[in-house]
């Protein structure tokens, strides 16, 4: 399988701190990633920078045998013009961890707006493919309620509807259950689990759930302070974690 | 008070100059607001700085004497409006820079998250705006312009002194008629204050038209 995201080198500070530092990262077609690590320690910002919501200082980000940040003319690289990046967003989908539901329009309108002012779809595709997305999250109920009328489980899950209405080949979640009550949490990861399981889309995940991770991933990296510490299997990074740092990590969740 | 209302008829067509006037000045001025208002967070910074200098200049001078200027100099250079028309320039240029203001916070008050998220979705930058982040920033501009249309309304008064004849110059007239002063400004100050009032529920109305979403519940649920 082809590698479908390629860190090369990439340097990113925000001020003096330095989040992510001559970091390198291949993700294969299909995969799923969970990353996980202290706070701060540069995870979130991998998501961000792939889905061009955060600048790199230096270095290159590949997605699809493609640059990001930078495109080619004439054989020479240059920074990204805004065209190459809309071209480049259009493979990319990304969940927030505050939802980020539009406020003035209903669940359904929140997945149907995108398809149809973006995608370029008819109102009648955009509607049928949102009504299938809601009835896989389970809210075929509540497609006409406001956010503000959802709890936060069921608004994330209209979030990741939204984000899956676009078919992006790459798909970013950002702590998607970090802003959630606990009891509703399982909710969120339960479509999650089954998205993981059921396509071939490729995932990266930010969490702090280490049994979702564990059921979600092929692959979890352990990131502190910009860099990858350890990556493996989740069996094997979660059972036999070889770098002391990993296992003080872990140890806080047991 | 007998004379007074004997002039009944001027005294309406005054309330009609004074609606007409208020009606297209407040409509010149909410075009310019959004105008102005949009090209203060543009990314071209010309754009930025023709916009401050509208607002300086408009906010920094007096209404008046705009509208004296408009009404009385610029004929000096070919350039005619009749009288109505230099009203309605002058009130709606300069209630523009202020509402220009209100745009600008309104677009602003909306979170950081609401772009990041029509981003990732691929939005352009004119979608973003059109249907993303104004029809959120509009709720929280409403009051604010009501109150300027309020503004608006009374500024509409001195329009009398370049001819324009509105309530202002009808409660002019009929106190050189019938030589009382009471009773036409009292006639007129309580036919501002309905229309002001109309105005308000008005604004009212438009704003819970506009809430949609954020504050109201749709009827019978939760």
């Amino acid at each position: 399988m082809d590698n479908i995201i390629t860190f090369d080198k990439v340097s990113k500070s925000f001020g003096e701190l330095k989040v992510l530092d001559q970091l390198n990262l291949e993700v294969k077609d299909g995969e799923k990633l969970a990353l996980i690590g202290p706070s701060g320690s540069g995870k979130t910002t991998i998501l961000r920078i792939l889905m061009t919501l955060e600048t790199i200082d230096s270095g290159f980000v590949s997605v699809n045998n493609e640059y990001l940040w930078h495109e080619k003319i004439n054989d020479k690289v240059v920074p990204a013009t805004d065209k190459h990046l809309q071209k480049m967003r259009d493979q990319i989908g990304m969940v927030f961890q505050q939802f980020n539901l539009f406020p003035h329009l209903t669940a359904i309108e929140n997945v149907k707006q995108p398809q149809i002012l973006v995608k370029k779809k008819n109102e009648s595709e955009a509607k049928e493919k949102a009504e299938h997305l809601f009835n896989m999250i389970g809210l075929s109920d509540k497609i006409d309620h406001y956010p503000h009328q959802l709890s936060g489980g069921q608004q994330q899950r209209v979030a990741i509807a939204r984000a899956l209405a676009m078919d992006p080949k790459i798909m970013l979640f950002d702590e998607v259950t970090s802003a959630l009550d606990p009891e509703l949490v399982d909710e969120v990861l339960a479509v999650l689990r089954k998205l993981a399981a059921d396509s071939d889309t490729t995932m990266l995940t930010v969490t702090h759930e280490m049994n979702f991770a564990q059921d979600f991933a092929d692959r979890v990296l352990f990131f502190d302070a910009g860099q990858i510490v350890e990556s493996g299997s989740p069996k094997d990074l979660f059972s036999n974690p070889r770098e002391e740092r990993t296992k003080s990590f872990l140890r806080k969740f047991i | 008070m007998k004379e007074v209302i004997a002039f009944y008829p001027i005294l309406i067509d005054g309330t009609i100059t004074t609606i007409i006037l208020t009606v297209l000045s407040a409509i010149l001025a909410l075009a310019i607001s959004f105008v102005v208002g949009l090209s203060r967070i543009s990314k071209f910074k010309i754009v930025r700085v023709l916009a401050i200098i509208y607002l300086e200049f408009f906010r920094g001078s007096s209404a008046l004497v705009q509208m004296f200027f408009i009404y009385f100099v610029l004929p000096m250079w070919g350039i005619y409006f009749d009288a109505l028309t230099a009203g309605v320039i002058a009130i709606g240029c300069n209630l523009g820079a202020y509402g220009s203001e209100v745009v600008r916070g309104g677009v602003l008050a909306v979170g950081k998250e609401q772009h990041e998220a029509s981003l990732a979705l691929n939005y352009s930058p004119y979608k973003r705006y059109r249907h993303v982040i104004i029809p959120q920033a509009i709720p929280v501009m409403i009051p604010t312009f009501g109150n300027l249309l309020i503004e608006l309304l009374k500024l509409t008064a001195v329009a009398s002194l370049i001819t324009i004849s509105d309530l202002t110059f009808m409660a002019h007239i009929i106190r050189v008629q019938t030589a009382l002063t009471l009773e036409p400004f009292l006639v007129i100050l309580v036919i501002y204050f309905i229309i002001a009032s109309i105005l308000v529920k008005i604004v009212d109305i438009i704003a819970k038209k506009f809430s949609r979403g954020r504050n109201i519940m749709i009827a019978g649920e939760n």
